[in-house]
């Protein structure tokens, strides 16, 4: 087993290498400079090439890298003299525009984004998998029927149409809930899950559709596998057969589509963050490309893979868990 | 085997299990399935009844329809089960749980898809125990799995009873199987197809376990096989199912060794027979098994029989009862005149060499 997460962990660091060369490649040796970008249309080349000096971008490629992944590991100085920025470890660059460590601008953003994420992914497991089942187990009936029907509207609905309708229904119309907002979970748990709350219901509706279909479907082929008819041919209680040996091996594929639904949305929720006006990494992320804000871009593009990464690694070691035939090879 | 639980107290009348009349039919989007007929038979305990037949005959329906295996929504069963004196058609799903795995335990085909892959072998044995025994220990339940483990051949129980199903070998799965059958010392055990997916090697071995078993419990046991081989070599008595249908039915000795439905022929011709003509060809049964949505009209097996020319057309139009023959305790059902029967067999099929 350890074994297993050694090597999964060296497999990890190698993509993750590839990843930052090749998002560095793209954003730093693109023909365009990023200097005139940031310093405008009145610089003169003098001006240019001083920015260019202060980002450290009039370098070598190779070296531009290397200075790249030393920041990564102990930090570093933009410019020099009174233009001195510090970014201390990990560096993944210096916003110039926000004037601050891109990490700083992550550190600030990230939390809206993981916790949208973590409050949607237990309200969409829950319901969607828990839809699923029952559905399994009651195939055919008005409850499977309906349950079909509304995870049909679901998974053909948008974020931006079905947020707007909650938006407009309990906060507009009703006043049942407040516009949603962001209170750190940290300084008060209950303004955090009450700010939340919104993003929440149209992430886990939404998504619960994709797993409702999903686990019925998985159900239903686990129910028609010999060993459930072992199960019962034991004497087991259907609570037995249905929690402890049908779902077991129903829910391993759930499992990965999880891990990776929930490692692509940490790197960022734009449309949910834009239509409840939080300033999550999504919206962080298309601000920067849209104000060229490069070292931001690439910061959080790594960032969005290094969330997918992790997410597969934490799906194989599940895997290893829920299946013991996967531990040997 | 430490037995820390009382062994129910063996009720004297025979026999074990009784069926009578049995239908089983399916309602499907195509029409009504009829998977098994107006299909009646009996063991006793410590005898061996074998059911044969080919694919779809309805075999497996019935040994599903004594444990009350099947889908209650989409299955009409009638007629009556009587195990150990005690009705099972109609019986509450509770009480009939109750009783599966512990009065009937249930042997399947392919053992590597029937046992649950994530849960250890013995894990799965002791849930087994367990579930009947909800006052066990943990710690006793192990015991007991071990000792069945043991019990069934299985070498260095106390480790193999933390490996997973697929850390076994077939054979070894297939005697796990057993373990968990037996280890409610149940009083009918079904084996369905236990040997199909073994070695030929394994399969003997297999085959005597249950037979060592059954003296040692004084079970009864009910044989599905498509291989009369098998049948042959553990059997008491012979149930041969033809379209949801018994054909045929007596002891192995009048069954195997006189039989008189053209069926029961076709089977055994198309056994290859060590002790036969190597040159002689098998005589495969012409056609397929028919549609248990649509069953020929009259005899089922009419339009693959050589002979059911020979009565006009009552094969055709008559469905022939299963009647008893001049021996007694052989039922056939065949619109043939019996003495007719027995000259075919002895001049045109037991030439053939067919399987001993």
């Amino acid at each position: 087993m350890l074994r297993f997460i050694v090597r999964r962990l060296l497999v990890a660091a190698a993509t993750l290498v590839v990843i930052s060369l090749v998002t560095f490649g793209l954003f730093f040796a693109v023909p365009s400079s990023p200097a005139k970008v940031m310093c405008g249309k009145s610089c003169t080349a003098e001006d240019i090439a001083q920015v260019e000096a202060r980002l450290g971008i009039d370098q070598p490629l190779p070296r531009q890298y290397t200075d790249f992944v030393r920041g990564v590991f102990v930090g570093r100085t933009y410019g020099e003299g009174d233009f001195a920025r510090r970014c201390p470890a990990p560096c993944l660059g210096y916003s110039f525009r926000n004037n601050q460590p891109v990490t700083e601008i992550i550190a600030q953003r990230l939390p809206v984004t993981a916790s949208i994420v973590a409050g949607g992914a237990v309200l969409w497991l829950l319901l969607g998998v828990s839809l699923g089942m029952v559905s399994a187990l009651w195939r055919g009936t008005v409850f499977d029927r309906a349950a079909i029907g509304v995870t049909l509207a679901g998974a053909s609905m948008q974020v931006y149409f079905f947020g707007l309708i909650l938006l407009y229904v309990l906060v507009y119309a009703t006043g049942l809930l407040p516009f949603p907002s962001y209170t750190p979970l940290t300084e008060n748990p209950l303004r955090w899950a009450a700010g939340l709350l919104l993003p929440w219901m149209t992430l886990g509706f939404l998504n619960s559709a994709l797993y409702a279909r999903l686990s019925r479907a998985q159900m239903l082929e686990t129910l028609s596998e010999d060993f459930v008819r072992t199960a019962r041919a034991k004497g087991l209680s259907p609570r037995q057969v249905h929690l402890r040996h049908a779902l077991r091996a129903a829910i391993t594929p759930i499992v990965t589509i999880a891990g990776l639904d929930i490692g692509t949305s940490l790197g960022g929720t734009f449309i949910t963050e834009s239509i409840f006006g939080l300033q999550g990494l999504g919206k962080a992320t298309v601000e920067a490309v849209q104000f060229l804000n490069l070292p931001l871009v690439m910061a959080t593009v790594l960032l969005a893979a290094v969330f997918i990464v992790v997410a597969n690694i934490v799906v194989d070691v599940l895997y290893a868990v829920i299946d013991p035939r996967v531990r040997l090879n | 085997m430490t037995t820390s639980v009382v062994p129910a107290p063996r009720r004297e009348s025979a026999p074990h299990l009784r069926v009578e009349e049995l239908r089983v039919h399916f309602t499907t989007a195509d029409g009504v399935v009829r998977a098994v007929d107006d299909l009646s038979f009996a063991v006793d305990q410590g005898r061996t009844l074998g059911i044969v037949g080919e694919s779809g005959s309805g075999k497996s329906v019935t040994s599903l329809a004594v444990l009350g295996l099947h889908d209650r929504r989409r299955t009409r069963i009638s007629g009556r089960i009587f195990l150990g004196g005690r009705e099972l058609v109609g019986l509450p799903e509770e009480e009939l749980r109750r009783l599966r795995g512990r009065d009937i335990a249930m042997i399947f085909q392919d053992p590597l898809s029937a046992l649950h892959p994530y849960y250890t072998v013995g894990r799965q044995i002791a849930e087994a125990y367990r579930v009947h025994h909800p006052r066990a220990a943990k710690r006793e339940a192990r015991q007991r799995a071990v000792d069945m483990l043991g019990r069934v051949g299985i070498p260095q129980p106390g480790r193999r009873f933390d490996q997973y199903p697929h850390e076994f070998s077939g054979g070894m799965r297939q005697r796990a199987m057993i373990a968990m059958a037996l280890v409610n010392d149940p009083d009918l055990l079904i084996a369905d197809e236990p040997t199909t997916a073994l070695d030929v090697t394994v399969q003997a071995q297999i085959l005597d376990l249950l037979a060592d078993l059954q003296a040692e419990f004084h079970s009864a046991i009910i044989l599905i096989s498509h291989d009369l081989g098998v049948v042959s070599q553990v059997a008491d008595d012979v149930l041969v199912m033809y379209g949801g249908r018994a054909v045929e039915r007596g002891s192995v000795e009048q069954v195997l060794r006189r039989p008189q439905h053209p069926y029961t022929w076709g089977l055994l011709s198309s056994v290859p027979s060590l002790h036969g003509d190597a040159d002689a060809d098998l005589v495969p049964i012409a056609g397929n098994p028919p549609s248990l949505i649509n069953l020929p009209a009259g005899c089922a097996f009419h339009p693959r029989c050589r002979y059911a020319d020979r009565n006009g057309d009552r094969c055709r139009t008559q469905a022939p009862e299963l009647r008893q023959v001049v021996e007694r305790g052989h039922l056939v059902a065949c619109h043939l005149p019996e003495a007719e029967r027995r000259r075919i067999y002895r001049d045109e099929i037991s030439q053939v060499g067919v399987a001993r």
